[in-house]
């Protein structure tokens, strides 16, 4: 099933009256979730990517624009008969009813010409718990499983009316890391057997680049790029998707362009054909560093993380807008610690320049 | 962290609690035991050193007096009847006021009116509005009163409720009508602060998938509410057993319409009566029955509850 | 369960149906739910209002058979013949000294006791704040009865044997009696010292090592932080002293001038049923009832927290 999102907008009415400024969680987003792919919904908290999971689910309605399941249009549909299953950031599991009455309860709620025989119901709800490997815990309440277990229950919940579209919110916050690191292995597996089309919200880049077929980046109501998520890292479209992606982050500078160089500072770092001389932000990846003896990019070297595979340099730049520059080098690499600097030459696909005033990014070819 | 000093200095502190609490709390424990088991004691018998006799017989008096049956029978018919309807009515008022938004505010302001009022007060007006005004064995009084008119502007019969003449039955609508009014707004209170403490995602997973209101109430609500729902109920029945200054309020210390004094006397009103007749032994008997009835009713109630409330 | 899709596509029109019908089902709900709070507010209401307008009624308006629901003439004095009738003004005062005089009091011993079990470390604390708490499941008729025997005792003039000095006692008087068997409150000192509790044990070591005295520690820095609780508990005491029937009922049944106001109330309009002055009756209330819807409005908040961890009356 997939999922079209038509211009849809959210605005909240202030809950400061005396200000009375309108709230505008979501702007005028408009996209087609394709058919069995897993989506992520990415952005900072406030971006609104929790409130067009919401309008997804129709807990909320939107203020304007439409959404399509397929070809129906669910904008005026309510919740329960829109066939989405959705798992709450703290699971909301019924804590008087053992695992399996939670499982069950969806099914039981069906009526009519949905209504199921009793012994299908708990086939069904077996079918769900042994998806999600719970199948030894049906007969526990919610209070005596861990974390993990507990989300599995409600994916198992959400499941099992097999519905057309999944909705996670925030599924892994509330896990450990190491239990988070499985979870988004098995949410995405789940995801790949049943073939449902799942969107899931986060605030963590990191799990959402890992797991999804497709990420939407978000800031303050407006989607900033979408796409998969090697592409969005690999060419994000500003500077905040830019600084949104990747662990650790990207090192920002100010500089300039004149004659197809880029400058930072007095030093010209990079040739970039094709950009009109102006000043740029300027933003490289920690791995976009090659140590050089004579290297175009001069650093005042402060010290050396060792982390086994690779060394994480840091360093200072007076061009740096953050206090450090941090670059990611191979391990082999030599590196002089008693040098009060280090010298590096830029790969130049991981080297973007934005607008200095709109942030936008600004293209140029690279060789 | 502790030093000597603190052991004289937290008794001093808590000496005028622990004189008080040894004349008025601990001392009357004991006291009104050994009077209930000195057969027919009598304070004033006791000043003038009369001896009593060690034994149960204030029970078997208690018990075999008339009298008491009917207070007995009186209590209890009131705590299973107001329990259960003040229970349900505040359940439901509940609900319906964690439903909404505009209003909200008032209608808990005034469902919770009737607690901060004096139950004596009150009940004389409710006295007032299902009293008839010049009762006559034949024809038509001065007015019917205005609860009655009520009735009749439904095209019902007026009802003879509390004027003598009128009925047992008639007499007990009343006193269960005027309790559930003022049971209610405790009851409100407790079940709308458990209301508004569960959290709201059960509420949107259960629409999520598609759950019918009824069972939304049945299935989440209720189980969720059990706590609370529990303490509502027991203090019910505690209170319940303790009935006597809401019939007092409507009927006067006659405990009852004026043709047949008593009629409506509860428990504690017995106890109060026999008191007043200086009948200690008989009075403490029937306070130790009374603290045995609610024991055993909180017993049955915490049994029930335990297999009830889910968490 | 991939294939499932198909069972789920719903038709545009059936998509139509289902919404509209949908939003007449919650508006009906909607409506229901208010209409229902409604009648029950005006149930809950209208013995207020009967009171009000029965008490500017005429005694041949309020007899009328049909009856009225504004009164045709007001009558304000009614109100006046009441507060003569039931000398509510002795009654006023009479409640006003005790509710007050026991407020203070007991306010004193609740805050020491509290602290003491809060804050003190003694032997056998925990055990006796355990009794304490197990008295508290006794129906409290069981202590009436011996109180009301040791308070008439009291009342006499007694003398007491000590090493063969007899030593004369004063009699306790009618306020004593009315007062003190009621001036510890097991309820309020467990109330405050959960309160007290709540305040890190830090502030009182730190007030400790700077040399501030017990005292003044409870009074700077306890008493503010408790002060919710302390309101509460001050409003639900002078309303116990407002509403209470039982023992003044016992104390004063000789000493008439010494009742409170809501025996007063009920042994000056004893009758409830046939020819009595309602309009006079129903004024007497309202004047009786006016002081404890004030003191709701203004400090609702006090009250409806207290109880709602009392969860006793008065």
């Amino acid at each position: 099933m997939k999922v079209v999102l038509e211009n849809l907008t959210k605005i909240f009415p202030s809950r400061d009256k005396k200000s009375g400024k309108e709230v505008v969680a979501v702007n005028n987003f408009t996209f087609e979730i394709p058919d069995g792919k897993l989506i992520g919904l990415l952005g900072p908290s406030g971006c609104g990517k929790s409130t067009t999971l919401y309008m997804i689910s129709g807990l909320q309605k939107p203020t304007s624009g439409k959404i399509f399941f397929g070809e129906d249009d669910v904008t005026e549909l309510s919740t329960e008969n829109r066939g989405i299953g959705l798992v709450f950031q703290n699971y909301a599991l019924y804590p008087h009813m053992t695992v399996k009455q939670n499982i069950l309860f969806p099914l039981q709620n069906l009526k009519g010409k949905d209504k199921l025989p009793k012994n299908e119901m708990l086939e069904r709800a077996h079918h769900a718990a042994a998806l999600v490997q719970i199948d030894e815990l049906m007969e526990r309440k919610p209070s005596e499983l861990s974390g993990g277990q507990q989300q599995r229950v409600a994916i198992a919940r959400a499941l099992v009316k097999m519905p057309r579209v999944l909705l996670l919110d925030e599924p892994l916050s509330n896990l450990d890391a190491r239990l988070r690191l499985q979870t988004r292995e098995e949410i995405r597996r789940i995801q790949k057997e049943t073939g449902i089309t799942t969107v899931f919200v986060t605030h963590d880049q990191e799990e959402a680049m890992s797991i999804s077929d497709l990420i939407v980046v978000m800031k303050l109501g407006v989607v900033q790029q979408i796409g998969q998520p090697q592409e969005v890292y690999d060419n994000p479209s500003n500077l905040f998707v830019a600084k949104f992606l990747g662990t650790p982050p990207i090192n920002v500078f100010t500089g300039s362009v004149q004659n197809g160089k880029l400058y930072l500072g007095e030093e010209a770092v990079l040739d970039v054909p094709g950009v009109a001389d102006q000043p740029v932000i300027v933003g490289i990846r920690p791995e976009g560093f090659e140590l050089s003896n004579n290297g175009a990019l001069t650093c005042g070297l402060n010290n050396v993380e060792v982390m086994g595979r690779d060394v994480s340099i840091v360093s200072t730049h007076a061009a740096s807008v953050n206090p450090v520059v941090r670059s990611i080098i191979n391990a082999d690499n030599r590196i002089d610690t008693s040098s009060a600097t280090v010298r590096y030459n830029l790969k130049p696909h991981k080297v973007f320049l934005f607008n200095s005033e709109t942030e936008e990014r600004i293209q140029f070819e690279v060789k | 962290m502790v030093d000597s000093k603190q052991h004289w200095k937290a008794w001093l502190y808590l000496a005028p609690a622990i004189v008080l609490l040894l004349i008025f709390t601990v001392w009357p424990i004991f006291n009104t035991v050994a009077m209930a088991f000195q057969n027919g004691y009598r304070s004033l018998g006791s000043i003038a050193q009369v001896e009593y006799s060690w034994g149960v017989e204030n029970f078997q008096k208690v018990i075999e007096y008339s009298d008491f049956k009917i207070c007995l029978q009186n209590t209890i018919l009131l705590c299973v009847t107001t329990v259960p309807i003040s229970t349900i009515l505040a359940l439901l008022i509940a609900v319906a006021l964690n439903s909404i938004k505009p209003l909200q505010k008032i209608l808990q302001t005034i469902f919770f009116l009737p607690y901060v009022t004096n139950s004596i007060a009150i009940g004389m007006v409710f006295a007032a509005m299902f009293n008839i005004v010049g009762l006559k064995p034949e024809g038509v009084p001065d007015t019917w009163g205005i609860i009655n008119n009520v009735v009749m502007f439904f095209g019902g019969e007026p009802i003879n409720w509390m004027n003598p003449g009128s009925s047992y039955v008639a007499n007990m609508a009343v006193m269960i009508i005027y309790i559930v009014w003022n049971a209610l707004p405790f009851k409100i209170l407790i079940l709308l602060g458990g209301l508004q403490s569960i959290n709201k995602q059960y509420y949107d997973a259960a629409k999520v998938d598609g759950t019918p209101r009824r069972r939304v109430f049945t299935k989440i609500t209720v189980p969720l509410l059990s706590p609370m729902l529990a303490y509502v109920i027991i203090t019910g029945f505690i209170g319940g057993f303790k009935e006597y200054s809401s019939i007092i309020g409507i009927f006067g210390d006659k405990m009852g319409p004026a043709d047949d004094a008593g009629r409506l006397n509860t428990m504690v009103g017995y106890i109060y009566s026999s008191m007043a007749d200086s009948r200690q032994g008989l009075a403490s008997a029937a306070a130790l029955i009374l603290f045995g009835i609610i024991l055993v009713v909180t017993t049955i109630n915490n049994q029930v509850i335990k297999k009830r409330v889910h968490y | 369960m991939a294939n499932n899709q198909n069972m789920n596509v719903m038709q545009a029109r059936d998509i139509q149906k289902i919404s509209t019908g949908q939003k007449i089902g919650q508006f009906l709900v909607k409506a229901g739910t208010y209409l229902f709070l409604c009648i029950m507010a005006l149930i809950v209401l209208f013995p207020f209002y009967w009171m009000i307008i029965s008490s500017l009624k005429t005694l041949a308006e309020y007899r009328q058979a049909v009856p009225t629901f504004w009164p045709k003439q007001l009558m304000f004095e009614n109100y006046a013949t009441a507060f003569d009738t039931a000398s509510l003004g002795t009654l006023f005062m009479n409640t006003l000294y005790v509710g007050v005089v026991s407020t203070l009091l007991s306010l004193v011993i609740t805050v020491l006791s509290a602290f003491a079990f809060a804050r003190l470390e003694f032997k056998g604390k925990n055990l006796l704040f355990g009794a304490l708490m197990a008295t508290m499941m006794l129906p409290g008729e069981m202590f009436t009865i011996t109180n009301y025997i040791t308070v008439t005792s009291l009342m006499e003039p007694w003398q007491m044997d000590i090493g063969g000095n007899i030593i004369e006692f004063a009699p306790m008087d009618i306020w004593g009696a009315l007062i003190i068997p009621f001036l510890v409150s097991i309820f309020y000192i467990y109330l405050l010292r959960q309160n007290f509790m709540q305040i890190p044990n830090e502030l009182y070591l730190a007030a400790k090592v700077d040399g501030t005295s017990d005292l003044k520690y409870l009074w700077k820095v306890m008493i503010p932080l408790s002060m919710p609780t302390l309101i509460s508990i001050t409003i639900l005491k002078m309303m116990g002293a407002w509403n209470s029937y039982i023992w003044p009922n016992l104390i004063t049944k000789s000493h008439k001038e010494y009742q409170l106001i809501t025996n007063g109330l009920r042994n000056a309009f004893s009758d409830t049923s046939g020819q009595v002055n309602f309009p006079v009756q129903m004024a007497a209330v309202a004047i009786v009832s006016a002081p404890l819807f004030m003191v709701f409005l203004f400090l609702r908040k006090y009250i409806m927290s207290g109880v709602s961890r009392s969860g006793i009356k008065g």
